[in-house]
């Protein structure tokens, strides 16, 4: 490229060039330029397709309100479809491509659609894909989703870097024009933690299109001058390229800051402020009328900014057409930049302060475009009826201005209209004063007003805030006006006026809604999709409700507003889920013998959070279930010892400890003596089970309470419930210690001969002194403190031993060490589920939320002579149905067939049907003890049942087998191992 | 959100598990007259207000305090938090009043 095809501007940089590529075709643009401003200086018109229609279309505007120029960017991990080239800044090397269209932009198949337009108007898919039923899973959505949609995942992992920060404030500025700077100058000298937030990639919003001067110095300029103020104040952050998507409730905003040029690609930020002025500027609109959306009709502001700010010099012939005073200055840009402005197109009988080398059609409308695939020519007519046609590449479109309030709306605060504007500015936010609006946001469209309303908001916020403002001379500025009058569309011509033009919805779209009778805001907006792209009608809304106005003859306020939905932008889900995936998804929680158990060949299960040594290979073993096996047979036969660290413990002290737990667990604790354990069981007040476990009297008191793992969190809550809301008399004081104690089971019939190998000697633990049930603090290993439990979750001799977690690691070394004679081995959690099925004991998969103590049952450890959580309601009719289920186990006629949990029970001649459902299987596993699979399984009246025979069914395995109803409880049925 | 704490300043949301109605606080004596009817109501017929609504949540990530918060469930406006230990012995008190 010899020649800069660039008018001079202080924003572009053409010393500095960028190659990229568009649709496969590479392109040179300078530094300052978005991928928009390059393609349109580049002569590129036509951007893509169009959603519904596939009409091609190209920019309409220069900034995130832009419905038309979205793009696939093309990276090497990832694509960001939808993506708006007007924000894009752009890069070395940027790779991108036209959407929704196939097989190229200009000639695309789809554009058939075009054709069939008087069948797809607004509710067709409502009316269309309505019957026979059938058809829609198979046909009809597959069909619609296939030509659906705008841009297309690339379905690969995102390897973007996204982050989550946090930041704290006292005020948040929204937006970095005029408003936003002068108010974060005055904040930041007053001496407020100010945070300014831009979503370009430079600071000055409007300011750096626009050509007048501030303080004697053009508006860029200015910019310039006050950010390198802002610069210096250490109590003011700057945030450029950072998209504020949403306020929430007290002052807490989101914000996504993406940034290709630091390490992080991007961070979604939360920001917690006390005050917010939002200063998020406004937005042009368009006018509707017959071909409005052809490449080339552009806003006014945009075509403005264009030249301003990127200096782009493709509008050949420019023509515009407006119904207030601000396309004047674009024309006046155009002509000062020796751009041919053919005139002005204005629906006004009598603009004023008109500049002469203007050209203005007074009372005049635009009420068509030709062009393929480009604009060639306009329509006009004037107030007698004559209609001209005027050659022009360009038409710069400006139907008034809509303050950009969106933010305002989040926390669900309804606009409210302002008749002089003809536009919605935020409402009265009555509800929290969090948040204030400033300048152009606010409706004030002179520059003068921006700046007073700003000064007048930031000093009330400060005083608020009780920080004293620093005084602020306003800027000098030129003078200048803004006069509207009311013209929402063309109403001749019978061809489309495209109203919202990312959804392909139209002035037609909207007769149709309004005649069909969804006169309703929300129903209009629902049945037309108007507003309801990624834009979320920026450029839409307002014309589509003052449409809607006209029709129903009604004033645009009495037709009402909908309400702005966070996010301002659209947001990719890898900004929100930042690193939280893969490992890092949720925190992992080891359990203190973790290494030890890595280091000798466990294998983990999650549980909760935990990990859990599952079982410990050996070298010999084909697969898990030998391992499993041979673990249940050691334990059974000698001893083992398992990691319960993970268990919850809580520790309960006070006065009042004993009548506390009394009143939490259903069953008695009154008279629980020092030196024992108990097993309790815990239910929820609606007399189902909430857990169980066992809690041990260590002092008068001083109790320690165990829970299962999964519920350690909500049982100690519960407790601290219990505690805090209904019995803060009580001196009871809890604590969670599950951290604190690492808990070891050692188990089988040799147990207490390695236990007595490690306990000191001065502490006897025989049979005698040390029974079944018994608890004590003593020392192990010449002085290490440490507790042991007399208790048993497998069914043998067992004890559990909880020393304080540092020493858990050599106490596991230690125990293989002297019990080498006895081959001792450690066991993981699926050994020890085997024998906690074989023993009968209920755990997560019966205690399921549904259960009662008479399903388990375990009816008469519900005590009805004391108060406890539970017990009231447990007497509740449907919970005591005679023929209600029952704890049952179940063993396979054919031991070597497999009951499946989740299985359910059906009388042997009953059909598999829902109404003959008797029961279901709970937990199942092969026992080795038995040599045959067994089940616990929940069965109406089972108890009753024992010896007969069932069928279990798991219609989604495709399997189904007869087994026998049995006692629970298939090992050591009257306990005497445990008590040896 | 963020919740006023009365032992620790505001606090964000995150911190915080919500459990409902208040009206637990009130639970029913176990040996009255009728007390299964009354712990029905007490568990099953909590209100659910549009517009201000005391309402329990728990300091799960802080300091496991309950606290009773008043709240507009109409705009989220906090308008008291208290501790539910002091609530309750407001209450009972109240109550001995009573009788």
């Amino acid at each position: 490229m010899n020649k800069i095809n660039r008018i001079k501007s202080s924003l572009i940089d053409t010393k500095k060039e960028i190659n990229f590529i568009f649709n496969d075709k590479k392109y040179i643009g300078f530094k300052g330029d978005t991928l928009g401003s390059a393609l349109l200086a580049n002569n590129v018109k036509l951007i893509g397709r169009s959603f519904k229609y596939h009409r091609p279309r190209g920019i309409i505007s220069h900034g995130s309100e832009e419905p038309n120029g979205l793009v696939e960017v093309i990276n090497d991990h990832y694509n960001e479809p939808n993506t708006k080239i007007t924000t894009v800044e752009l890069y070395e090397g940027l790779r991108a491509k036209s959407q929704n269209c196939w097989p190229s932009v200009k000639y695309d198949l789809m554009s058939i659609n075009n054709k069939l337009s008087n069948f797809i108007t607004a509710g067709f898919y409502y009316k269309t894909f309505m019957w026979p039923s059938s058809f829609w899973e198979k046909i009809y959505e597959p069909l619609i989703r296939k030509a659906a949609g705008l841009g297309s995942l690339s379905l690969s992992n995102s390897s973007r870097n996204s982050e989550k920060g946090f930041l704290h404030c006292d005020v948040l500025i929204i937006g970095s024009g005029p408003s936003g700077l002068v108010s974060a100058y005055i904040a930041g000298l007053s001496g407020a933690r100010v945070i300014l937030v831009e979503e370009d990639f430079i600071f000055g919003g409007s300011l750096n299109s626009e050509t007048f001067t501030i303080s004697d110095m053009p508006a860029q300029d200015w910019v310039k001058f006050i950010i390198k103020e802002l610069n210096k104040l250490t109590n003011v952050k700057l945030m450029k390229k950072t998209e504020i998507i949403g306020m929430f409730d007290h002052g807490i905003f989101g914000a996504v800051e993406k940034n290709k040029y630091k390490k992080i690609d991007q961070i979604f930020w939360k920001i917690t402020t006390k005050k917010t002025l939002l200063c998020s500027g406004s937005t042009e609109r368009l006018i509707p009328f017959q071909n409005n959306d052809l490449p080339g009709i552009m806003l006014s502001n945009s075509i403005r900014s264009f030249v301003n700010r990127w200096g782009v010099k493709s509008f050949k012939k420019v023509l515009l057409f407006t119904n207030n005073d601000d396309a004047y200055s674009t024309a006046m840009n155009l002509i000062d930049n020796e751009i041919n402005c053919i005139g002005i197109v204005d629906t006004r009988d009598n603009p004023k302060n008109v500049n002469p080398k203007i050209n203005v059609y007074t009372s005049s409308q635009v009420i068509n475009a030709h062009g393929n695939l480009k604009l060639k020519s306009v329509d006009i007519i004037n107030s007698e009826g004559k209609i001209i046609n005027v050659e022009c590449d360009f038409l710069g479109v400006s139907g008034g201005w809509n303050p950009n309030i969106h933010i305002s709306c989040h926390t669900g605060v309804k606009p409210e209209w302002n008749n002089k504007i003809l536009a919605f500015t935020p409402g009265k936010n009555n509800i929290s004063t969090h948040l204030e609006t400033a300048g152009s946001a606010n409706g004030k469209f002179t520059l003068n007003e921006c700046f007073c309303d700003s000064e007048i908001k930031i000093v009330q916020i400060l005083s608020e805030l009780k920080i004293k403002p620093k005084k602020f001379v306003i800027p000098m500025i030129e003078k200048d006006t803004f006069n509207i009058d009311p013209f929402w569309f063309v109403e001749s011509g019978k061809k489309r006026k495209w109203v919202d033009l990312q959804n392909d919805v139209t002035v037609n779209d909207i007769e149709i809604a309004y005649n069909e009778n969804f006169r309703s805001v929300e129903h209009l907006k629902r049945y037309t999709t108007l507003g309801m792209g990624t834009d979320q009608g920026k450029t839409a809304n307002v014309t589509g409700l003052a449409i809607l106005a006209h029709l129903s003859n009604k004033l645009i306020p009495e037709v009402g507003t909908t309400i702005f939905r966070p996010p301002y932008v659209p947001v990719s889900l890898d900004a929100i889920v930042g690193s939280a995936t893969y490992k890092n998804y949720k925190p992992i929680r080891l359990t203190p013998t973790h290494n030890w158990a890595e280091a000798n060949g466990a294998s983990f299960t999650e549980s909760g959070l935990w990990l859990r040594a599952e079982w410990y290979s050996q070298k010999n073993e084909k697969n898990w279930r030998e391992t499993v096996d041979r673990e249940v047979n050691s334990v059974r036969n000698s001893v083992g010892f398992c990691d319960v660290s993970t268990l919850g413990k809580i520790d309960i002290q006070g006065r009042d400890a004993q009548d506390f737990i009394n009143k939490i667990y259903s069953n008695g604790f009154a008279k629980l003596p020092i030196g024992k354990v108990r097993y309790g069981l815990m239910l929820r007040e609606d007399g189902l089970v909430m857990d169980d476990g066992t809690t041990a009297r260590m002092s008068e008191d001083h109790f320690i309470m165990t829970t299962t793992t999964i519920n350690a969190e909500s049982v100690y809550r519960h407790l601290e419930f219990c505690h805090q809301c209904l019995w803060p008399e009580m001196d009871v004081h809890l604590i969670s210690t599950t951290d604190a104690w690492a808990q070891i089971a050692i188990a089988g019939p040799n147990s207490r001969k390695i236990i007595s190998k490690i306990v000191d000697s001065e502490f006897d633990i025989s049979n005698e002194n040390f029974p079944f049930m018994a608890c004590k603090e003593l020392t192990i290993c010449s002085g290490i403190k440490a507790r042991l439990f007399r208790i048993s979750f497998s069914g043998e001799l067992a004890y559990e031993l909880s020393i304080p977690t540092q020493y858990a690691s050599s106490l596991v070394s230690y125990l293989m060490e002297v019990g080498k004679n006895e081959k001792i081995i450690p066991y993981g959690t699926e050994a020890l589920g085997v024998m906690r099925i074989e023993k009968g004991h209920a755990a997560g998969a019966e205690l399921n939320g549904t259960i009662s103590a008479l399903n388990l049952n375990m009816d008469k450890m519900v005590s009805t002579k004391k108060e406890s959580i539970g017990m009231i309601l447990s007497k509740r009719e449907g919970l005591r149905l005679p023929d209600g289920l029952r704890l049952i186990g179940l063993k396979p006629i054919d031991p070597k067939t497999q009951l499946t949990s989740g299985s359910h029970l059906f009388n042997e001649n009953d059909n598999r049907k829902p109404e003959n459902d008797i029961g279901y299987v709970t937990s199942s596993c092969y026992s080795p003890t038995l040599k045959s699979y067994i089940a616990l399984a929940f069965l109406k009246n089972g108890t009753e049942r024992f010896g007969e025979k069932i069928k279990v069914s798991n219609p989604i395995l495709k399997k189904e087998t007869t087994a026998e109803i049995c006692n629970p409880i298939f090992v050591d049925e009257n306990g005497d191992r445990l008590r040896g | 959100m963020i919740i006023n704490h009365p032992l620790l300043g505001p606090r964000d949301l995150n911190e915080f598990i919500y459990y409902g109605d208040a009206s637990l606080l009130k639970r029913p004596k176990w040996d009255d007259k009728n007390a299964e009817d009354k712990f029905y109501k007490y568990l099953y017929l909590r209100k659910n207000i549009a517009g201000i609504h005391k309402e329990l949540w728990f300091h799960q990530q802080g300091d496991r305090s309950w606290l009773v918060v008043t709240r507009n469930t109409k705009n989220h406006e906090i308008i008291k938090v208290e501790l539910a230990t002091e609530v309750v012995k407001g209450l009972d008190k109240q109550y001995e009043q009573n009788k």
